[in-house]
């Protein structure tokens, strides 16, 4: 299509562009803090290597989309200076991401829902109408589809396994299922992504999340929980108490010794 | 590397009917042969390999805990991505040493509960704490360093599968090592508690790199069969002096002091001449009563410990699903 012939969109606000390229930048930032803590204490050396590369993966997504925030915002703050200087408030990460990494369940089910989100938001991504974070889109949805076949890999062998994994699984999934309201419930600035052509149409990825999700708990031999209302959004800047510890410890040194490199 | 802890002697105790065997794979070794896992191999020979390369399998899978302590607080994302990557590839040398040692016999777990009731060894400066940044930079290039002096000769060692599994493992550890004094080049080149936070690193770090090497060589049991063996190609003495002449003028490049009054240049000898080692500190570390002994051994176990439903539940399946699979593959 020419761009004559593209039809009239609404052009995103420089605000709205740095709000959300955030929400994407800080929840993969986030989950990498997450799952890097657990590097040398996974259940098998073959897991500690997975989740190694998966924090990896997710860091350098949070390094391309940080960047790209300080650029749209224009003030001069780099990729740290937004990971290092900002209060818990001030992040824009999906509450999921956050949550303690508890037993290998609860960590499991975490990875598993946001995984088949983003997987699913940056393959819509790979077509937005934002050069730059389609191109950024387009690399991570490569590393998005293993992280998926890790983590429901893992939830159909925990669900099928012993019963001791079925009744951790079920348990983990019980306690994390209120954060996925927040995946797939758009507010008004997913919605104004969508008509700028820069994100994805919420309704698209709420039917694909709710399919591949479906289907790998189905295999899990899992019953869905009951989808309840929970309006606190991490992606506001509303977080759980989690994150405000998560913080404290990863922006300790930058702030004890303001203005050195490291 | 990380093998200092090779203990008591092996005497090779050759019944007479296999003299003739001993001299011929003996000289396969004389004519630099690689020995390989379907090879004969003395007895003595196969357990001086498997407690070597299982010791070293061990410190690598040990050695993640004291730079993992680190990750959560690494003070930049570029850093924090490169840590991560180097912890991860500790567990990838983990992961092909324990392989090396199965070609020998002995499967990796029962290795690993070796580990685990604190029967093996690892070595010991892992039961040092990181206490600061500096300390990431300083593992890197000190006891990544040393480990590299230990580890070259190593890739021309007898037995095939341990020598190719250093080949790689090298290359890493390399690369490591040149991040480690990157990091500390910051530091030094950084504010005055930068300098400051460096300086201490060395100060803790660097006696305990020298021990790496092992007892001297007048106390050394091993040396000597290891040699003839070709596992081992030089005296802990000659790689202890390798590594003090290398790392050094690094210290002095950095602008650092190393923590050696009696440290000086033998312009004559062309190698430095150090001070007397702690040699009571390096066996009581050994025997258990090093700083972080305790907290190392309860962090390996607690995995093993917390993993073991997830190990379970990953066989059940397996096991659940083998039927179907078999069933799809005769189909």
């Amino acid at each position: 299509m020419s761009p004559a012939a593209e039809p009239a969109r609404a052009t995103a606000s420089a605000e709205d562009r740095f709000e959300y390229v955030l929400r994407l930048g800080d929840t993969s930032l986030i989950a990498a803090q997450r799952l890097g803590a657990l590097l040398g204490h996974g259940p098998a050396l073959e897991e500690d290597l997975a989740i190694g590369n998966i924090a990896l993966d997710l860091l350098g997504q949070a390094r391309l989309l940080l960047a790209l925030a300080g650029r749209i915002e224009g003030r001069g703050r780099d990729e740290d200076a937004l990971a290092f200087l900002r209060d818990a408030g001030q992040f824009r990460n999906m509450a999921l991401a956050e949550q303690p990494d508890g037993d290998f369940a609860e960590t499991i089910v975490r990875q598993c829902l946001l995984d088949a989100w983003q997987l699913e938001t940056y393959e819509s991504l790979a077509g937005s109408r934002d050069r730059e974070l389609a191109d950024i889109a387009e690399k991570a949805v490569k590393e998005c589809r293993y992280h998926w076949r890790f983590s429901a890999g893992w939830l159909v062998r925990l669900g099928d396994g012993t019963t001791e994994s079925h009744t951790r699984v079920r348990a983990a999934l019980e306690k994390l299922w209120r954060f996925t309201d927040e995946l797939l419930s758009a507010d008004a600035l997913d919605a104004r992504m969508a008509v700028s052509g820069i994100g994805p149409a919420p309704a698209l990825i709420r039917e694909r999340w709710e399919t591949r999700v479906s289907a790998a708990l189905a295999e899990a031999k899992l019953e869905r929980p009951a989808q309840r209302h929970y309006p606190w959004h991490g992606k506001r800047g509303v977080h759980t108490e989690h994150l405000g510890h998560l913080l404290a410890e990863m922006q300790f040194l930058p702030r004890a010794y303001p203005g050195v490199s490291w | 590397m990380y093998t200092q802890a090779l203990d008591a002697p092996q005497t090779p105790s050759a019944p007479t009917d296999e003299d003739e065997r001993l001299e011929r794979f003996q000289a396969r070794i004389d004519a630099d042969e690689k020995i390989e896992p379907k090879d004969w191999m003395p007895e003595a020979y196969r357990q001086t390999l498997i407690r070597q390369i299982a010791q070293h399998a061990h410190s690598e899978i040990v050695g993640m805990l004291p730079e993992g302590n680190w990750i959560t607080r690494a003070p930049s994302l570029r850093r924090k991505a490169v840590l991560i990557a180097k912890v991860q590839d500790e567990g990838g040398h983990g992961m092909y040493l324990y392989s090396a040692a199965e070609t020998l016999g002995v499967a990796r777990g029962e290795l690993v509960a070796q580990l685990l009731i604190g029967r093996a060894k690892y070595s010991s400066i892992f039961n040092y704490p990181t206490l600061t940044w500096a300390d990431i930079g300083t593992i890197g290039w000190l006891v990544d360093g040393a480990a590299i002096m230990n580890q070259i000769p190593l890739c021309r060692c007898s037995y095939g599968p341990y020598a190719r599994a250093m080949v790689r493992i090298c290359k890493e550890e390399s690369f490591h090592q040149r991040q480690g004094y990157e990091l500390m080049l910051t530091l030094a080149r950084g504010s005055a508690e930068q300098r400051a936070m460096a300086q201490d690193a060395l100060n803790r770090w660097w006696w305990p790199s020298l021990m790496m090497f092992g007892p001297s060589d007048t106390d050394s049991v091993h040396t000597a069969q290891s040699m003839r063996w070709k596992i081992k190609r030089f005296t802990n003495d000659e790689l202890r002096q390798r590594f003090i002449d290398a790392t050094v003028p690094q210290a002095e490049y950095l602008g650092l002091t190393v923590p050696d009054p009696e440290l000086r240049f033998d312009a004559a000898a062309g190698h430095y001449v150090h001070g007397p080692i702690d040699w009571s500190e390096f066996h009581a570390v050994l025997k258990g009563d090093g700083p972080c002994n305790r907290e190392r051994l309860a962090a390996r176990r607690s995995a093993h410990e917390a993993g073991r439903w997830v190990r379970e539940a990953a066989a059940a399946y397996a096991e659940k699903h083998a039927g179907s699979a078999r069933a799809a593959q005769a189909g």
